[in-house]
This record gives structure tokens, sequence and C-alpha cells, in this order.
């Protein structure tokens, strides 16, 4: 048929598209030469030279802490707000929505603007603290947005009738109604996570000097010249985000085929 | 609901949330407003905003808004197709797509664009294979083009995604009975598939351009530095210039125009709900 034909092609043209960058990224960080457009030889220079090279651990160990961090307080701060929205008057639940929807509306960088003026204002010297209080507020919406829907669809009859048969309310509350929300505490973790992760404008307008994150590192050595060692670190990022899907894939599906 | 004894408590343990969101969300932007309509002796004064309209400022304006809504409407040429075709497949095949196509997104923004420089130098990848092929070579890099391109390329999954989303929602039930009534498959695309996919495309939409427009890594990096958009020049007055008020008073700007675009998105969602 023509058409499946068509759709194939196109398929593929698409994932030609989307997958040549960042092919073109692994084969480079295997060739010898300083050159991007010469292939001077099959290394492993580059990987070597990561490991010793500070500037680049230290990145990737601030960028990492930040985005873990960031994700256990947007997350923790995120999820109790949603269960105390329950008690609150709708109108002001609404108002709080409304807030929270501001970063995710607003362009980063008027957030990542806005932010910094704050921090220069209440004179907080810029660097690791001043990233994770960025981090955590534009991560906490990202948070509220998935766990809300599942709060506002609860049935509480369960949590009730608990309390009913002599659970304490502590008891009930993490039997019946945190269960329901797990689904959407992770997801929204790791939505969180990956924002933090992925950030570039914040982090850039929030850092101040001499601290920098894998994305700030990254751009400034666009202007002074990339090194080869950044190839060699994306392609292993790469590659460790790919087997961290494949077992976050294989996972549940694994736990049904024991079912 | 008796999750909480009284409503005290509700609000006692909002609160903290509350007080993040105050000091966080809202005193930042009324300092961005406070610093956009003063000047540097804290009297009150339009002439920040007003400095938009200088040829300079206007002309980067004017590129990014031009730039931002071209590489929307390439994102949203590709991905319609792209939707369509996925939400036409089988479920098991078409979640591994999707999941194929949103995974370049886990690789840092920064890196992505950075293959392309690679790609597009002068005497980068691209170029190299089409001279050993005998073919003339491109030179876009440093262009408006690239810097589509780059857009193009950083942006696209958050059109496919919702545009997939709203796709797949149709119920098969409605297309068939449109066949059934005798409808040709192009009447079936645009008076079922199509009004019925607006929501997605509109948020698309929104979460392309907002982006394209606001960027300046993207312009940097594949526009050389001369190609300046807006963002680049906000950037430039924070980060070099350190004229804060003018750099208030153009996030001010871009503000209406996230503002605009939001009420665009809420009339045609209106709309595409009735449809």
């Amino acid at each position: 048929m023509m058409k499946k034909v068509f759709e194939r092609v196109y398929l593929a043209l698409l994932l030609i598209f989307m997958y040549a960058p960042i092919v073109t990224l692994i084969v480079l960080s295997f060739n010898s030469s300083k050159s991007r457009a010469k292939w001077g030889g099959f290394t492993l220079n580059w990987y070597v030279n990561l490991m010793s090279d500070e500037a680049v651990a230290s990145a990737l160990v601030n960028t990492l802490t930040i985005a873990v961090l960031a994700t256990v307080f947007s997350t923790i701060i995120g999820t109790f707000t949603c269960i105390a929205m329950i008690g609150i008057s709708k109108k002001m639940r609404s108002v709080i929505m409304g807030i929270t929807n501001i970063p995710m509306i607003n362009a980063d960088i008027v957030t990542g603007i806005s932010l910094m003026l704050l921090f220069r204002f209440l004179h907080l010297s810029s660097g690791f603290s001043t990233i994770l209080l960025a981090h955590i507020t534009f991560n906490i919406p990202f948070v509220m947005l998935s766990v809300m829907p599942r709060i506002k669809n609860m049935n509480f009859y369960v949590y009730e009738a608990a309390l009913d048969l002599g659970a304490s309310p502590a008891y009930a509350f993490s039997k019946t109604v945190l269960p329901d929300l797990v689904p959407g505490i992770v997801s929204g973790a790791l939505m969180a996570f990956t924002m933090s992760l992925d950030d570039f404008i914040i982090t850039y307008f929030t850092k101040g000097s001499g601290f920098e994150t894998l994305s700030t590192l990254i751009y400034s050595e666009v202007k002074k010249g990339i090194k080869p060692e950044i190839y060699a670190l994306s392609a292993i990022i790469f590659v460790v985000v790919l087997v961290l899907l494949f077992i976050v894939n294989r996972a549940p599906a694994s736990k049904t085929n024991k079912k | 609901m008796k999750l909480f004894k009284n409503k005290k408590s509700a609000y006692l343990m909002s609160s903290p949330y509350i007080a993040w969101a105050l000091i966080f969300i809202v005193v930042p932007l009324c300092m961005v407003i406070y610093y956009g309509l003063t000047d540097s002796h804290g009297a009150m004064t339009f002439s920040n905003i007003a400095t938009i309209a200088k040829p300079g400022y206007l002309k980067a304006l004017r590129r990014s808004v031009v730039l931002a809504l071209a590489s929307t409407l390439v994102c949203f040429i590709l991905a319609y197709p792209l939707g369509m075709i996925l939400s036409s497949m089988k479920l098991k095949r078409n979640t591994f797509l999707v999941t194929l196509f949103i995974l370049p997104m886990w690789m840092n923004f920064l890196l992505r664009t950075l293959t392309w420089m690679t790609l597009l130098e002068g005497k980068g990848v691209i170029n190299t294979v089409l001279e050993f092929l005998h073919l003339p070579t491109i030179n876009i890099i440093n262009t408006p083009s690239a810097i589509i391109l780059g857009m193009v390329y950083n942006f696209l999954p958050f059109m496919i995604l919702p545009i997939y989303n709203s796709l797949s929602r149709i119920d098969d039930n409605v297309i068939n009975a449109a066949r059934d009534l005798g409808a040709n498959s192009l009447q079936t695309f645009l008076r079922i598939t199509l009004p019925l996919s607006v929501p997605g495309i509109i948020s698309g939409i929104t979460m392309v351009f907002i982006p394209a427009l606001t960027t300046f890594a993207i312009s940097t990096m594949l526009g050389g530095s001369k190609i300046l958009l807006i963002g680049n020049v906000i950037e430039q007055e924070f980060t070099q210039l350190y004229d804060w008020h003018l750099g208030s008073g153009l996030s001010i700007v871009l503000m209406i125009f996230i503002l605009i675009n939001m009420v665009v998105e809420s009339i045609f969602d209106k709309q595409g709900g009735l449809s």
C-alpha cells in the first residue's frame, strides 16, 4: 500500500532528524582528531581525560546534587500542599493554583531574572543555595499539577470507613489515601528531576560567578570552543538515560508478568 | 470530607507553600514590574518599556516574533502528520515510538543545540559528507535559518505530544460514523479530526512559541553573536550592561506577549470545545 510506505518513510525521516545529532555526538566522542569534521582514528582519550577533569566532575556533582535535593523538597512541599487543598475553600484553592501556574506559563528568562532580582535584594550570595531555591520554586508546580488530579478524583469514604473501624487518622491516611497518590507523586517527582537536570536559563541567572552546573559549563565553553571531553560526557549521559528508561519501562512489565 | 478536623489545620498545612509562593513567585514578579517602571533614581517612568520602540530593540523583537512564528509553523507541519500516523498505530508499538521521539529531550538542551553547531559548520559534518558526495555544500550556520532549525529540533517534542494526545483520544466510532454517512476522507479530516484536535494544537503552539520567542541560548550558539533576539538583548542588559531597569522593562514587554498568547489560547480553546 502506498500510504503505508509513505508513513514509514515519514517516520524514518523524522527519527533520523531527531537522532542524527546524537549519533554524531557519540561518534565524535571517539574521534582522536580535535577537529570536529575530520576523522582521526578511534580513541578513548576523551573518556580517560574526563575522569581527571575537575571542572566537569564538579559541575556534574553540582547538577546531580541540586536536581536530587530540588526534587525531594519540591515533592514533599507539593504533595503536602495538594493534600491540604482538600480542606481549603474553593476560592482560595483557585487562587493558589493560579499563582502556581505562573512559573509554568511565564518565560524562563523572566522567571530567572525575577529570582535574580529577589536574591540580590535579599543579599543572598549567589551559588548553590540560590540555584536550589530557584529549582524548588519551578519544580513545585510540576509536582502539584501531577498530584492534584488524583486528589480531585479521590474517594474519601474508604478513609472515613477506616476511621469508623477504629484506625487512627495517621494509619488510615497511610493505608487509604497515600497509596492512591503514589503514582501521581512518582510522576511529579520524575518530571521535577528531569526539569531540574535540563534547566539552563533559570540556573544561568541565579548561579552567580564561580559556580557551574553542566548546562552553564557547556554554555561558557561554547564561547571558548568545545572540549572533546564534553562529547564523551554527553555520550555517557545519553547511554545512562537510555538504560534508566529501559529499566523503568521494564519494571512494571515484569511485575504484571509475575501476577 | 473529614480528612481535616477543621479548616484551620488545612490552612496551617498549606501555609508553608503559600509563603513560599509569595516570596519566590509573587514578590520577584512585582520586583520586575517595579524595576521596569522606575529609573535608577527610583522615579516612576515608562521610558524603559518605551525603549522597545527604538530601532535596534524593535528589530530584535520583530526578528524574535518572526523566527518564533516560523519555527512554530514548521513544528506544526512536521508534528501533525506524525501525530496522525502514531495515533493510527497499534497501542504497543506507538507508545514505544512516542518514547523514541521524547527521548532526545532527556539530553541536555545545550548539548542538543551544540551538536547542530558541529553538524552545520562550514567544515562541519554535513558539509564534509556533501563534499564527499560531490554535492553543493550548505552554509546556514550563523543565519536565521540555523536558528529556526535549532528551535524546531529542540521544541518539536512539545508539539508532538499534545497533538498526539488529542488525536489518540478521538473516538474511532465518530470517524466511522462520518464515513458511514458518506463523508470522504478529506471531509472527515476537515470536519471531524481537525476540529477535535484543536485543543492539542493550541497547547502545542503555546509550548513551542513561548520558549522560541524568549530563547537566547539557541541564537547565541547557532546565530553567531551577530543575530540578536529579544532574549539576547534582555540577557545582555542583566549580565553585561547591568541595566536592571531597562532589562526589566523589556521583560515586561515579553510578559505582555505571553499574556496576549494566553488570551488567544483561551478564546480558541473555547471554540474548540464547542465544535
